[in-house]
């Protein structure tokens, strides 16, 4: 495998005040240069602080970080100053969940997009305008011309995730961070912009960290799949391994749960109970209490994520292999 | 568990019509709502505007079943949900529950008709008083409507032990403090606690993660089936609508444009419209991925819909008579219609009409 163009190691996040919360424990995953990893989980798995901790948008005051993150071969967690300026945007970059607020609503989409290359790159004002339309025209929004000078608002939600990402791809980033981009999209819109992210992810070579709920969106899109589960990650292999055969029983449970096709006249499989308190988890494997598999040990210690050939699971006992899918 | 028989809150009207009576006839419903001009636009700067929210809609709905509404945002599922129940006042059409027009002289009164029907909505925590604690909030249907206080708590702590929340632990803890699906199961044990025939879903399981959606899903069907009730269950999800509804209806701008039983437009879906969002359900098989994206583009405003067929400037088989005539519903023997001029079940239109669009 070539160098890895981001490497997470023992990550911890914990937001400290009035109750502190550890948001993340120990993470520790790489992302290869043109890889998309697709971060699956549920509300409060940890996802979006990952994506959030990569840019350094927490704030310092209420936050402790711990671990390593380096991204080209810098270390993002030391950059200060105008370094970071440059990281950000530059070398990696974000699309929001919600483009209707990640956008400034009181100047077009053109001058925003505009001002951001002129951040990162020694161009003129015209100069810029001229790369905002190609960015426009670049994620298919039709009449680029005439939307370069719209506001956000004038535009509906699916148009304003194009320019969202046009946004984000504007100064040629190596690592694009989406954040859950097409859940407020209708499923219409969405396959278009799952669509758009792959091509444009195949034409400039960038790597991709997709961060979703949704297990079809990420199989869309995604080349491995990482599980997370109250803050840790507890499967991460490649997407078709992962799906025809899961080895953490969270996952097993997740896809089983996840209404399909073949579910109807039947009840559905449930993951009993819920999440643990980020604030005060477990010492043992944070999913022992809703395990089915859980014995003594689990709740002991907490099951390390182990790479082997094939992938990488956290689990004491984990789910056995059918017979059939000999991976 | 059977909560029918309590005292001091007579039990909701016995069905009157009988088995074949449709639980609820919704006939020719409108709401237009009046959009206000821009900054610019003075008292008498251009034509009102009208957003045609639910443009004659028009469904039975059978007792006992579960019907599905489908549709992107905009398409009026949501409005037509607060339309029934009388939450938002319609411009026009008519509600017959079970054989009774619904607030017309000697017809059913409004509460009665708001008894038999209950609503669950998709934001949890707006819908619940933030300073009630829950088992207060489930009691406080009933006691409105003359039950007891010990009574009405009674009823709320079994409603919340069968929806699963031990009332021991849970029935004096406020909304902030239970996680979004228990908060969706306290809404559910509100609705029932009226012994409601016919219950809203509107988007019920949208915003819950997929473990939790597929207990309440769980839970939802075995409360269907212990009450007797109908449901209308409105989603954008096709998995989930897919796996609970025995009819969908599809809307797109304000109109119904298939409907038919689950299988029948699942497997030969007649509408291209209802074909386009079928297939962009993203496939779950990495082999198998989305190539081509069954249509361009969002959905259009509801402001000024197309003439015509609303659909035919995003549909791949538009030709002039879409542009000319409004389809109507066609329905073959097994229930199953669509408002398409090439609706495949009953061939093409005549040669002239199917010249393409200009």
């Amino acid at each position: 495998m070539t160098a890895p163009l981001l490497s997470v190691r023992d990550l911890s996040v914990q937001f400290t005040g009035a109750r502190s919360a550890s948001a993340l424990s120990h993470l520790s995953f790489d992302v290869a240069p043109g890889e998309v990893l697709g971060l699956l989980g549920e509300s409060g798995s940890g996802k979006s602080v990952t994506l959030r901790t990569l840019l350094r948008l927490h704030p310092v005051s209420r936050t402790r970080v711990t671990g390593r993150v380096t991204v080209d071969g810098q270390d993002v967690l030391a950059l200060k100053g105008p370094a970071l300026q440059a990281y950000r945007g530059g070398v990696v970059s974000m699309v929001f969940q919600e483009p209707g607020l990640a956008f400034d609503p009181v100047y077009t989409v053109g001058q925003q997009i505009a001002e951001f290359v002129r951040a990162h790159e020694a161009l003129d004002a015209a100069a810029a305008r001229r790369r905002a339309l190609q960015l426009l025209d670049r994620v298919q929004i039709p009449q680029a011309e005439r939307r370069l000078d719209a506001y956000p608002h004038e535009l509906s939600g699916g148009m304003r995730q194009r320019a969202m990402i046009a946004l984000a791809l504007a100064c040629k980033p190596k690592l694009l961070l989406a954040d859950e981009p097409t859940t407020a999209l209708d499923a219409t819109v969405q396959i278009q912009i799952l669509l758009l992210l792959r091509e444009l992810q195949r034409e400039t070579g960038m790597a991709v960290i997709f961060v979703t709920h949704d297990i079809g969106a990420a199989v869309e899109v995604a080349d491995r799949l990482a599980v997370m589960y109250a803050g840790r990650i507890v499967e991460d292999r490649p997407v078709a391994d992962l799906l025809a055969a899961p080895r953490h029983p969270y996952s097993a449970g997740l896809l089983a749960s996840t209404v399909g096709t073949q579910h109807r006249g039947q009840p559905l499989v449930t993951i009993a109970g819920a999440p643990p308190d980020l604030a005060a988890l477990p010492a043992g494997c944070a999913f022992a209490a809703r395990c089915a598999a859980a014995l003594d040990d689990c709740r002991a210690a907490v099951p390390p994520l182990e790479r082997q050939a094939g992938g990488a699971w956290a689990c004491w006992h984990p789910v056995r292999m059918p017979p059939g899918a000999a991976r | 568990m059977n909560l029918a028989g309590y005292a001091g809150l007579e039990a909701p009207s016995a069905d009157i019509g009988g088995p074949a009576q449709p639980l609820l006839i919704v006939r020719d419903l409108r709401k237009h709502y009046a959009v206000r001009g821009g900054p610019l636009r003075g008292p008498f700067g251009g034509p009102k505007q009208q957003v045609k929210a639910v443009d004659g809609v028009g469904f039975d709905v059978a007792k006992g079943e579960t019907l599905a509404i489908v549709g992107e945002s905009g398409c009026g599922k949501s409005t037509t949900a607060k339309l029934i129940a009388r939450l938002v006042d319609p411009d026009g059409g008519e509600l017959v529950f079970d054989g009774l027009g619904v607030a017309r002289f000697g017809g059913m009164a409004l509460k009665d008709f708001r008894r038999n029907l209950q609503m669950v909505f998709q934001d949890s925590h707006a819908s619940l008083n933030p300073r009630m604690p829950v088992g207060e909030a489930v009691a406080y249907g009933p006691r409105v409507h003359g039950l007891s206080a010990n009574a009405a708590r009674e009823r709320a702590h079994a409603l919340l032990a069968r929806v699963g929340l031990a009332p021991e632990l849970y029935a004096q803890r406020y909304p902030h403090e239970l996680s979004g699906g228990q908060r969706q199961r306290v809404n559910i044990a509100r609705a029932l606690a009226f012994e409601p025939r016919l219950l809203i879903l509107d988007e019920a399981v949208a915003a819950l993660d997929k473990s939790v959606q597929a207990q309440v899903l769980n839970l939802l069907q075995e409360l269907k089936a212990e009450h007797g009730l109908t449901y209308l269950f409105i989603s954008h999800d096709l998995h989930v609508v897919h796996y609970i509804a025995d009819r969908v209806l599809v809307m797109y701008l304000g109109q119904v444009v298939e409907s038919g039983p689950v299988e029948a437009l699942f497997s030969h879906a007649r509408h291209p419209y209802t074909r386009a969002l079928l297939s962009a359900v993203p496939s779950m098989d990495p082999a198998r991925r989305t190539q081509q994206s069954p249509l361009t583009g969002d959905p259009p405003n509801p402001i000024n819909p197309p003439s015509g067929c609303r659909f035919r400037d995003r549909c791949p088989m538009a030709r002039q008579i879409c542009e000319l005539r409004v389809p109507v519903m066609r329905l073959t023997a097994d229930g199953h219609g669509a408002a398409c001029h090439f609706d495949p079940a009953f061939g093409e239109p005549a040669a002239l009409d199917a010249r393409p669009l200009a």
